[in-house]
């Protein structure tokens, strides 16, 4: 964190953030009330709900938490589940460590904290662009944590009030959201190798395996191609 | 505020799980080339990722399939919120008509 860089700076990439995320700050609301009243149908105080958008704050890993809810909570078979669904981010964090570089080593302990699947897309998006910095970042991390967590925390207040989403479609925002996102990271034919990897291995192994192995199995089939397929240019550059 | 023993720490477990696979990534950058073939696949690992995570539900029927070629073709000419209300209206519709 620069301490010399003016303060409007910091506002204008602040605002920059905010207007980003916007979108999937709205995307997020019905998720977040459903989330909500699910945990309190399972069995989960109001506070418990709240306590853990606040500290887990990973919304694929929390839904499927509740779904596995018992009394009283195996700890050790939800943290494992929660490991699994998120190793993604393994790979995630590994890529935006080299845009960090504008945050202090303190700075990326917290900023990965925020690290969703929305916030980290948006983030790499900005970096092609210009550095990331803390401001930006914050920007993004901010409105969809809060959001996040007190629309939880409404969604279990009010009990159920959204009980079935795919009846309004609303199961459907998150994967437009989704295409949205990819589209800022379009570069042309080498993209569409590794969507198509990545959505062939996410597909079979959905029908194949049961629980959250899509993800990471996609996500490895798309980067293997990206790999294999890279050009002379990138393959000879050796640090 | 009622907290339930047993649910406060399998609370604190999916937390701490997930904050190590998030900060895991800042561990692993540092070990791994910054160049060439290693180089590439993190340069594609957003769209791998981000393909992943929807292909299943794009493609979990007629409805979402053409929603989501929908979404596709709208998504340069407008603003991502108008594609994700463009999409839901179109799935909502056809999953009507399908029955």
């Amino acid at each position: 964190m620069t301490e010399t860089a003016l303060p409007a700076r910091h506002i204008g990439d602040f605002r920059a953030g905010v207007i980003a995320i916007l979108p999937l700050v709205v995307a997020v609301i019905p998720f977040a009330l459903i989330l909500g009243a699910n945990g309190v149908a399972r069995g989960l105080s109001v506070s418990e709900v709240v306590l853990m958008s606040a500290l887990v704050f990973a919304g694929s890993s929390q839904f499927l938490a509740i779904d596995l809810w018992t009394h009283p909570a195996p700890a050790l078979s939800l943290g494992a589940t929660a490991l699994l669904i998120n190793l993604r981010h393994v790979l995630m964090g590994a890529s935006l460590s080299g845009k960090l570089d504008r945050f202090s080593s303190g700075g990326r302990l917290l900023a990965v904290f925020f690290m969703a699947d929305e916030i980290w897309a948006l983030a790499e998006r900005r970096a092609l662009d210009r550095p990331l910095t803390p401001a930006f970042y914050a920007g993004l991390a901010v409105p969809l944590y809060l959001n996040w967590v007190l629309l939880t925390g409404l969604g279990a207040a009010l009990g159920g009030l959204v009980d079935d989403p795919a009846a309004f479609g609303f199961d459907f925002a998150f994967t437009a959201v989704f295409i949205g996102l990819v589209a800022g990271f379009w570069k042309g034919r080498q993209s569409l190798a590794v969507a198509a990897a990545s959505a062939a291995g996410a597909i079979a192994v959905h029908a194949l395996v049961e629980g959250a192995w899509f993800v990471i199995a996609g996500a490895l089939a798309g980067v293997t191609v990206a790999a294999l397929t890279a050009g002379p240019d990138k393959v000879e550059a050796r640090p | 505020m009622t907290f339930d023993p047993a649910t406060l720490s399998a609370i604190l477990a999916m937390a701490l799980a997930t904050y190590l696979t998030r900060v895991g990534g800042l561990w692993l950058a540092g070990r791994i080339p910054s160049s060439g073939r290693v180089r590439a696949a993190l340069d594609a690992l957003p769209i791998a990722v981000l393909v992943a995570v929807i292909a299943p539900s794009a493609t979990a029927g007629p409805a979402e399939i053409v929603a989501a070629l929908v979404a596709i073709l709208a998504v340069r000419r407008l603003p991502l919120l108008a594609v994700v209300v463009l999409a839901v209206a179109c799935v909502v519709a056809l999953r009507a008509l399908g029955g």
